[in-house]
């Protein structure tokens, strides 16, 4: 019990959403992770998206796989549905519950040994599904809790906390999702929380898979010099690409933009992303130039973030498989048996 | 030169071989399903090759009027059309058989024998002079032979015919080929053969309430009435069919006639591993879900599969098996996932499996399936195999009763959430030892964490042996729980029984045959035959009321019998093994050999 009386007015933060629930409402349980790891900064970021989104809480299906970043669904959403899987395996779990309940918002939190390793191929084919939900990747180029090996994203020369030098070539994810063809590629970071809470909003309302790959550096085995993952190597490398602003679908757009430099694009719910380019020619929708891009500057040691692709036309799995408005598991059983006298007249077909 | 010129009417084997790839199993399939439509009881058995085309294929056609649809190994007619396997197609002709091949070319000298009947029909000349085109002269050589078989075993031409026009009713060309060809061949034999051979064909009425259906298509057609929505796979020998029948199936009946969408999500997986995670996603959210695939596909499943065991998520799992280990022989039957599925994954874990005997219980083990997983939230294996899966089998007619409704087991509504104080998911547990579930989306006080970590009754992350501990325990009485639920053995008792035979799935037929032909012979036992997995009292009383008993199987490690000593109090001793595992179907001939050469001499 609280020693002192606690005020009645109502912190600023505290103001209830559409829905009338607080971003406490969006808040999971205490996170067991290192004091100053990225991943509770991403965590608080994710509160902050869907209290904003005014999503009701019990709608969301979060899903993850093994790893650090794996643990962080408990930590955000307790009123979510939650599916803590196995290591690697956690896109093919989205993508069945996805097909089975498409009213769900998914969210899948995966690192980069989860993603990017044990679990590349899944990841991979869930892109080419273009599986509706948002995919965040919590990447420290790091195995944490399995104490300080390389993972698949360590950059070559990047150094381990022992001093030992990684000799592998990294997988980038941004990269990897334009081969892809995945439809919306960011990257931010977890310290950036300015930049980070929009992409999350607009990767939630994005129709189709949405990867976004959140440097999130880890204090304990790569959080030091030497690393290209650490607070400061991110912090002395990371140039915006693009600025953008989310604007969801009950928001009224009101401001005036300057067509010279910002595009909007209308998502599939109505919701608007605004984009102001930071950089000069930079088109997100434009995959090859989007490539060319990247490769130029992360070749000099860049890390370009913000939302740097994407692709509204493509459709989704649900699109693809031609499945009905709302959810499969909502089929009346009817509909589902054909019944005693059609199996009598297929029977016909097999004499 | 006729040794035996005893006339055999509806019971008789014959063997086709066959080049893969030259369209023979079209002309087969229309021979076996003219004699079903005679009324008579037949089964095929395809023994095919791991190719597309080329390598030796061979299909085995018995016709038997008392409906013994085991394999049988004495050919009375053989077909030789590949002349790579002449001489061992030759050898395999029973004394006193006969041989149909082709007489285009002369028969090598080497290759005669005494006490048979060479059957000469010069095949290719006639397709030769009637087609122009190198593909027709190869396609239509089937067409000609079974021409000739139609006129050497009396085959109805009135049924055959009427079967190409259903066949070829918008492939006119195709229709007027087939029919020359067929005529060509019934017509020389007619002519310059001993038309019909001693054993031949007689109409009956055997089948008039039966079809001819394959095990998998069966088993897609039982997952569709279950009212199976997603499944999801991942293409593997002998259990593509499964999904192409269940895709067939839904585009006939599950196309939502007011709004054309699909009333079902197929998807086809990268891999094993995201196959069954996406049925376990899928029955997470409520839907009933499947996957089909076999012994490797197994193998990946099982990370998985024990997450779903665990978690305690239903799932359905079809393995139609082939032979192992590795890559095996995957065209070839065997029954040796039989362990790897019982407890399929690391830690303490263990299935419910069923055991169908025929394409009739794959379609009535479907619907069967989904109603276990969804009561015990757990993981069904159905254990199909590629001689019940792949092959064509006459059954009774399936039936069905419009009154069925899932149960979908303990689910809670929206409305008892709303009554509830608090949803914890591991507790309370029923007679069953199952606690109720909730699904995602359906009301906010459903919301619980899902983990394959460590966990305890209230859904909570644990670490303490105890909390731990009550849930697996929890787990093995549950899995307990479910031996009276599933399919009940069928026991076949008989007076003066010496001892019993234990056997499970596609050895069925040849084991009832082999009890049958034991008896003719004085040798009298009991058979039970298992079709499900965790085994319940009936099959204890089984095992203790016979001193000697027989487990027939399609393994070399005899797993049936392992899963048997450790799963029920038998000793070990009284149980025996009889193996067959080389890939082809048994036949009650492997059955009686390894019975009797295992009892004392002078028994039986």
């Amino acid at each position: 019990m609280p020693s002192i009386k606690k005020p009645a007015v109502l912190h600023p933060h505290l103001r209830p959403n559409a829905i009338g629930l607080t971003v406490r409402d969006y808040e999971g349980s205490m996170s067991t992770l290192c004091a100053g790891c990225g991943h509770d900064s991403i965590t608080a970021a994710i509160v902050r998206a869907f209290y904003e989104l005014s999503t009701p809480p019990h709608m969301i299906a979060k899903l993850s796989g093994i790893g650090c970043s794996s643990k962080t669904p408990t930590y955000f959403v307790g009123g979510a549905h939650g599916f803590n899987s196995a290591h690697g395996r956690m896109p093919s779990i989205a993508s069945g519950a996805n097909a089975a309940n498409k009213e769900l918002t998914y969210i899948g939190v995966s690192g980069d040994g989860d993603s990017l390793s044990i679990g590349l191929g899944q990841l991979a084919h869930a892109i080419r599904r273009n599986l509706n939900m948002l995919y965040v990747i919590e990447n420290n180029g790091v195995y944490g809790l399995t104490k300080g090996q390389f993972s698949a994203s360590a950059d070559v020369g990047s150094k381990s906390k022992r001093g030992d030098a990684n000799q592998y070539s990294p997988i980038d994810p941004v990269m990897l999702g334009l081969s892809l063809g995945a439809t919306f590629i960011a990257r931010s970071f977890s310290g950036d929380k300015a930049q980070l809470v929009p992409l999350l909003k607009a990767g939630i309302a994005h129709r189709g898979f949405a990867l976004i790959d959140v440097i999130s550096p880890c204090v304990t085995f790569n959080d030091h010099e030497g690393s290209t993952k650490s607070y400061l190597y991110t912090r002395k490398h990371l140039m915006q690409v693009v600025q953008s602003d989310f604007v969801p679908v009950a928001q009224e757009i009101t401001a005036e933009y300057d067509e010279g430099t910002t595009t909007s694009v209308t998502l599939h719910d109505g919701s608007v992303v605004r984009f102001t380019k930071v950089a000069a020619d930079y088109d997100p929708r434009d995959a090859r130039k989007v490539t060319a891009y990247l490769q130029e500057h992360q070749g000099q040691g860049e890390v370009p973030t913000g939302l740097l692709y994407l692709d509204e036309d493509r459709p989704d799995m649900h699109a693809i498989n031609n499945t009905p408005e709302a959810a499969l598991t909502g089929v009346p059983y009817g509909k589902l048996c054909p019944g005693s006298a059609a199996l009598s007249r297929l029977q016909e077909e097999y004499r | 030169m006729h040794q035996e010129r005893i006339v055999r009417v509806n019971d008789f084997a014959l063997k086709l071989a066959n080049v893969n790839g030259t369209g023979s199993a079209s002309a087969n399939g229309l021979l076996m399903q003219a004699i079903f439509r005679m009324g008579i009881p037949v089964s095929g058995k395809n023994l095919f090759p791991s190719n597309i085309q080329g390598l030796p294929t061979w299909y085995e056609v018995r016709v038997n009027k008392t409906g013994h649809t085991a394999r049988a190994l004495e050919y009375d007619l053989i077909v030789a059309m590949n002349a790579e396997t002449y001489a061992r197609d030759v050898r395999e002709v029973r004394p006193g058989g006969y041989l149909l091949y082709d007489s285009s070319w002369p028969l090598d000298a080497s290759l005669a024998r005494a006490d048979i009947t060479f059957l000469g029909v010069p095949l290719a000349e006639m397709c030769n002079s009637i087609f122009k085109s190198a593909r027709e002269r190869i396609l239509m050589k089937n067409i000609a032979y079974l021409g000739a078989l139609v006129a050497l075993l009396d085959v109805d031409m009135e049924i055959l015919d009427h079967m190409l026009e259903e066949k070829y009713a918008r492939k006119k060309p195709l229709l007027e080929s087939n029919h020359r060809a067929l005529r060509a061949g019934y017509d020389y034999a007619k002519n310059e053969l001993d038309c019909p051979l001693p054993f031949h064909l007689e109409k009956m009425h055997a089948t008039d309430d039966r079809i001819l259906i394959d095990g998998n298509t069966a088993t897609a057609l039982g997952c569709l009435y279950a009212g199976a929505t997603v499944a999801a796979w991942y293409p593997i020998t002998p259990a593509t069919s499964v999904m192409d029948a269940f895709k067939g199936f839904c585009e006939e009946f599950r196309k939502d006639p007011e709004t054309g969408t699909n009333n079902y999500c197929i998807l086809q997986a990268e891999d094993e591993l995201a196959a069954i995670g996406m049925v376990i996603g899928a029955g997470w959210n409520g839907a009933r879900a499947f996957t089909s695939t076999a012994g490797p596909g197994i193998s990946l499943m099982s990370e998985l599969i024990g997450l779903a065991y665990y978690a305690e998520i239903p799932a359905v799992v079809v393995d139609v098996q082939r032979t192992g280990p590795s890559t095996g022989m995957p065209t070839r039957t065997q029954q040796a996932d039989i362990l790897s599925c019982a407890y399929a994954s690391h830690g303490d874990t263990k299935h419910i499996l069923l055991f169908p005997s025929s394409p009739e219980e794959c379609f009535y083990f479907a619907v069967e399936a989904f109603e276990l997983a969804e009561r015990f939230q757990t993981p069904v294996l159905i254990l199909s195999d590629l001689d019940i899966g792949m092959n064509d089998w006459v059954i009774p007619r399936l039936k069905w009763d419009d009154a069925y409704r899932p149960n979908r087991g303990r689910v809670l509504t929206a409305a008892e959430l709303e009554a509830m104080p608090k949803f914890f998911r591991y507790s309370p547990e029923n007679a069953d030892h199952v606690a109720a579930r909730t699904l995602p989306g359906v009301h906010a006080k459903g919301a619980f964490f899902t983990r394959g970590s460590g966990h305890n009754k209230l859904g909570g992350y644990t670490e303490i042996p105890d909390e731990y501990q009550e849930v697996v325990d929890r787990l093995a009485r549950k899995h307990r729980a479910a031996a009276p639920a599933v399919p009940a053995p069928v026991i076949r008792n008989q007076a003066d029984a010496t001892f019993g035979i234990i056997s499970l799935g596609g050895c069925d037929a040849a084991v009832r045959e082999a009890v049958d032909a034991l008896g003719e012979r004085g040798i009298i036992a009991d058979y039970m035959r298992v079709r499900g997995f965790p085994f319940d009292e009936r099959v204890e009383s089984f095992l203790a009321a016979h001193d000697r008993i027989f487990v027939v199987e399609q393994n070399r490690d005899a797993q049936l019998r392992t899963l048997l000593t450790m799963e029920t109090r038998v000793s070990k001793e009284k149980l025996r093994s009889v193996l067959a595992y080389g890939g082809f179907p048994l036949s009650s001939r492997h059955v009686v050999d390894g019975i009797t050469s295992q009892l004392p001499q002078g028994e039986g």
